[in-house]
């Protein structure tokens, strides 16, 4: 595979013959208001059997360009200049017949989101026959014939069952393998895939970003796929171009890309990526000042002008910036990729984190939160329990950032949500500061409880009220906890809040709907840190934001969580990013802690089986790092009537024997705080060779 | 199955208890007595109080409607049948029968006799309303819904907001004054009478003419919303990007997904045609339930109140328990969570 890699960007198109060529293609929408420019002048070519990735974040324009490629751009976009030509037939003037033909048999797509992408109302089975009966005119029996094999093809267990369940009977990673087969069904020759792995648990995604690797070898069809993660886009793509405001940036082959990227947008792309072989201690993160202008206001010249930090107005502001190229393949649109160092640096302002300190003030002990399922009022059994959480153990010292990791079902949540009271605990103590709060809702804590522990939630569209100001909602929290009571005090306080966020003080009087993803959970932040907590709870803070926002949010937490020496309990599913800003982890599995330590235990041997699964399933943003190829089967089994044994013993790809299933696994301490639950001894553990080796001389 | 059948059975008897408690109540403060109704405007003073004293009105509500309650399920007579009382009532299906709803005041026969003809003539009008109502409303809805804005769409809207806006007394007597008065095609009224000259299906056609433009402008607009927010689902991009040519889309895909939401709605209409239409059948003489309720209501014939209280929330919870099974026949989510 290496060599098919190498050759493809040393000596273009030997590979094949231009399949897709997108040429100076404009992309508009129309409204009353007039047309707004989606992509302004777009060229890029891919060729037969090569895989191309797009990079970019959300509204450069990735989308756009795929629905355009199939002419299905709604009743308000419209191609405006330019060709697109698939497979020497221009789309832009295909007519619907011949657009049919086009989609399904030569262009088929993947979609973002698998549940939203398959008919609710009809089984899989029929939803996948009908493509070969188009396309092919197969009668129903052999329709159906081809369908079974390729779910066996996508790696589905019992295809016959898959094809007569309804979508809503299959898990999200299930449904993505449908939705990719239904698009290899008529063996296309292009395949689109748009975000495909984004709302995947991370160990599901490896395996889905596996299967696109062997479909293709399999079948040979050409990839364009996009992506905002870079990590996803090193693992699968040959070529890589990545997009800022509809204009194709840089385009490069991937390892080229990585190793010296050459525009200063992805250069800071890059450096917002957080990495498995860095931490807050050695790195900070250098987010991309500003936002990204709307679609209708696009600056002249260059579109990240107003964002680089070497904009000159004479050069770079006058005309769009013409594509030039660096090295064989390399292509940039940069008239100062040659002084790039002068003024890109790594480390511009360098974030100090804190230091914790010794003093306790979070103590989970054994505690354990069950609900019982089954109806109750008909007297049938109350047999079935959901365990989300069972013995936690665990503590956090004061100034720590506490994370907790694992993939949905683990429980993390749950537990944040007794945490800051929104639910009672069943079983165990939970000490915050000294008090037990394991039983005691919201409603029945007293203000200085409220205050100390604050929650910052995943969706920040959904936490702040629609109908009430950005101040306004930071002044409630400041009048609730008795900080500030004056009008005067409050705007004063609100001021103060906003410029600790680094937000700037007019927007407190904008409603949240004006606000953008970034700044809405600044403000979100800054109404936690109002009543000056001790504990702030951050349920996958940055999950929803784009990688740029979120390395600046992560910076403001660190420089905040510096300053005031608040205990942060971080609960992520990116380990790349539990490992930048962690002190100790803590990594649970089906409402269990499985493993726990140090942050740079964790990441090293001795790992428990699990989270050496989880690791090997990391996209890394990096095509040299070498990687041990270790897959889970299935997927995260339900939490309810869970097993006697380890809770990982049905997926563990070590498991020791009967032991695993019907004993409980000792907690086995491997020194230093690291804690491993597991039957297989510390030695044992500590013989795995790493999960990573940088191997800069060859790829994978 | 077994368990969700006898839990909705449980909660009609309740329902059913419960209203006809209600509608019980109610009628005590209606002004009158139905002595005083049912002896006549020239009956003597002392004959009322007389008869008021016999049937007991004086208990208090709850003995009344107790021995209400015993006659329905024929564990007592019917006191207004009693020979005593001189007002010669009488059932020929006896005094003391399960289902006995009693004896009318106002048509002075029992309710059994007057209550099944017209539900008889009401459920034809509506039956025959309702099979055009549903196809007529289902193709134009989702034909408007399919194309969002485009002109057959806006057509369509504004065809249901019209034929909703326009109250049926009006379009009523609009169509009347084109069919009766103009063309002379019609006849005016329909007291389901043969001997009137005209046949019985030509009485038939303007009351239904005037309940489906009414209510199909309605159900139309349901279904159309429906059917344009699923035509925006990513499962319907999915189906086009298939290559799947437009007809097959909106038929394949789309329809029966657009069915889930109106459909509960759709059923609903069944309530409004058995017993809401009291307008259409006053304007055309029909001889309905509907307004056999409102001449009831006016007289105080409580027993024939009841009667038609119970008919009609049966009919209410039946069309319910239709709705939800059906409701999750069309999605597979419900059916098979």
């Amino acid at each position: 595979m290496s060599a098919a890699v190498d050759s493809s960007f040393q000596t273009p198109a030997p590979a094949g013959r231009d399949l897709l060529v997108l040429d100076h293609v404009k992309v508009e929408y129309v409204s009353s208001l007039g047309a707004v420019t989606a992509i302004p002048d777009l060229s890029l070519t891919i060729r037969a059997g090569e895989s191309y990735g797009l990079v970019g974040e959300s509204g450069c324009g990735k989308s756009t360009l795929l629905m355009a490629i199939l002419g299905y751009l709604g009743p308000t976009g419209r191609i405006a200049n330019g060709r697109i030509v698939f497979d020497g037939m221009d789309v832009t003037k295909a007519d619907a017949a011949a657009l049919a033909r086009i989609r399904g048999r030569g262009v088929s797509i993947v979609y973002q989101d698998p549940n939203a992408a398959l008919n609710p109302t009809l089984t899989i089975g029929r939803q996948l026959a009908e493509v070969p009966m188009l396309h092919e005119g197969l009668d129903g029996a052999s329709a159906r014939a081809r369908a079974r094999r390729i779910l066996t093809d996508v790696h589905l267990p019992d295809p016959d069952a898959v094809m007569d369940r309804y979508p809503h009977q299959l898990s999200g990673g299930q449904k993505q393998r449908v939705v990719i087969a239904m698009a290899l069904l008529a063996n296309p020759k292009l395949l689109l895939l748009d975000e495909p792995t984004t709302g995947l648990d991370v160990t599901v995604e490896a395996a889905v970003l596996d299967l696109v690797n062997e479909l293709r070898e399999k079948y040979g069809t050409t990839l364009l796929y996009i992506s905002h993660n870079l990590g996803v886009i090193a693992k699968v793509c040959d070529r890589v171009g990545v997009m800022y405001l509809g204009d194709l940036v840089e385009e490069a082959p991937v390892e080229e890309l990585f190793a010296r990227p050459r525009h200063p947008y992805t250069r800071r792309l890059l450096a917002c990526v957080p990495r498995l072989d860095s931490d807050k201690h050695t790195t900070t993160f250098l987010p991309i000042p500003g936002q990204p202008p709307s679609l209708g206001s696009r600056p002249r010249g260059c579109s990240f002008g107003p964002r680089c930090a070497g904009f000159e107005p004479q050069r770079c502001g006058m005309a769009p910036i013409a594509e030039e190229e660096t090295d064989p393949g390399h292509a940039v649109r940069c008239v100062r990729w040659r002084e790039l160092d002068q003024f890109e640096s790594r480390d511009k302002e360098h974030v100090a984190p804190a230091s914790p300190s010794a003093e306790k003030v979070l103590e989970a002990i054994d505690l354990s939160k069950v609900y019982e399922l089954g109806n109750a009022f008909f007297g049938f059994s109350s047999a079935r329990q959901l365990v989300a959480n069972e013995d936690l153990s665990f503590d956090a010292n004061k100034g720590e950032i506490l994370a907790i990791v694992g993939e949905s079902g683990s429980g993390k949540s749950t537990f944040a949500r007794i945490l800051a009271g929104l639910q009672d605990a069943s079983g165990g103590k939970l000490r915050v500061l000294g008090e037990d709060l394991s039983r005691m809702p919201a409603s029945r804590r007293t203000m200085e409880q409220l205050a100390a522990v604050q929650m910052v939630f995943q969706n920040p569209d959904a936490t702040l009220n629609p109908s009430h100001t950005a101040g306004f909602s930071i002044g409630r929290a400041l009048r609730k906890f008795g900080i500030a009571r004056s009008r005067k005090e409050i705007d004063s306080r609100v001021r103060d809040l906003f410029a600790m966020v680094r937000l700037s003080p007019h927007l407190a009087r904008q409603r949240p709907g004006r606000l953008s993803g970034g700044q809405k959970q600044r403000v979100a932040i800054a109404r936690a840190f109002a009543g000056d907590p001790k504990m702030l709870v951050a349920d996958e803070p940055v999950s929803a934001l784009d990688v740029s926002v979120q390395a600046a949010i992560v910076n403001l937490l660190l420089q905040i969580q510096a300053r005031r020496g608040a205990t942060i309990v971080f609960i992520s599913h990116d380990l790349a990013l539990v490992r930048h800003l962690a002190d100790r982890v803590v990594v649970m599995y089906l409402g269990r802690v499985m493993e726990m330590g140090p942050v740079a235990s964790i990441f090293a041997p001795p790992y428990h089986p699990y989270t050496e699964a989880l690791l090997a399933a990391v996209p890394v943003p990096d095509p040299t790092v070498k990687q041990k190829h270790l897959r889970l089967e299935g997927e995260p089994p339900s939490p309810i009537n869970v097993p006697a044994g380890c809770r990982f013993a049905a997926r563990c790809p070590r498991k020791v024997g009967a032991i695993c299933d019907n004993t409980p696994p000792p907690e086995r301490d491997a020194g230093g705080g690291h804690m491993i639950a597991c039957h297989i001894p510390i030695e044992e553990l500590k013989a795995v060779t790493p999960i990573f080796s940088a191997d800069p001389g060859q790829v994978s | 199955m077994g368990r969700f059948i006898f839990k909705r059975a449980a909660s009609l008897v309740l329902t059913l208890f419960a209203a006809s408690f209600l509608v019980f109540a109610v009628t005590e403060f209606s002004p009158s007595n139905v002595a005083r109704k049912t002896l006549g405007p020239f009956a003597l003073q002392s004959q009322v109080d007389i008869l008021y004293q016999k049937l007991g009105l004086h208990d208090p509500l709850a003995v009344r409607y107790s021995r209400w309650l015993g006659v329905l399920l024929g564990l007592k007579a019917d006191p207004l049948q009693d020979p005593a009382l001189g007002l010669q009532f009488k059932d020929p299906r006896g005094d003391k029968y399960f289902g006995n709803f009693g004896y009318s005041t106002l048509y002075k026969a029992p309710v059994n006799d007057v209550i099944w003809g017209r539900l008889k003539a009401t459920a034809a009008l509506a039956g025959i309303a309702f099979a055009l109502i549903v196809p007529l409303s289902l193709v134009l809805g989702v034909l408007a819904g399919m194309r969002e804005g485009s002109g057959l769409d806006r057509t369509i809207s504004i065809f249901g907001i019209v034929a909703t806006s326009v109250p049926e007394f009006a379009s009523g007597v609009f169509l009347v004054a084109l069919f009766v008065v103009g063309l002379g095609w019609l006849p005016g009224t329909s007291p389901l009478d043969a001997g009137s000259g005209w046949p019985i299906w030509t009485q038939m056609v303007l009351p239904v003419a005037v309940l489906v433009l009414y209510d199909s402008g309605y159900v139309v607009r349901m279904v159309r919303g429906s059917m344009a927010e699923v035509m925006n689902k990513p499962y319907i991009r999915t189906a086009i990007l298939k290559g799947l040519p437009m007809r097959e889309v909106v038929v394949r895909h789309a329809v029966r997904n657009a069915m889930i939401a109106p459909f509960t709605v759709i059923l609903l209409q069944i309530n409004f045609l058995i017993s809401g239409v009291v307008v259409t059948e006053m304007v055309f003489a029909y001889p309905g339930f509907g307004r056999m309720i409102l001449d009831a209501s006016l007289f105080g014939d409580i027993a024939l109140i009841e009667a038609a209280t119970l008919i009609a929330l049966t009919i209410a919870i039946l069309t319910q328990l239709v709705s939800d099974v059906g409701y999750a026949f069309l999605n597979p989510q419900i059916r098979l969570a």
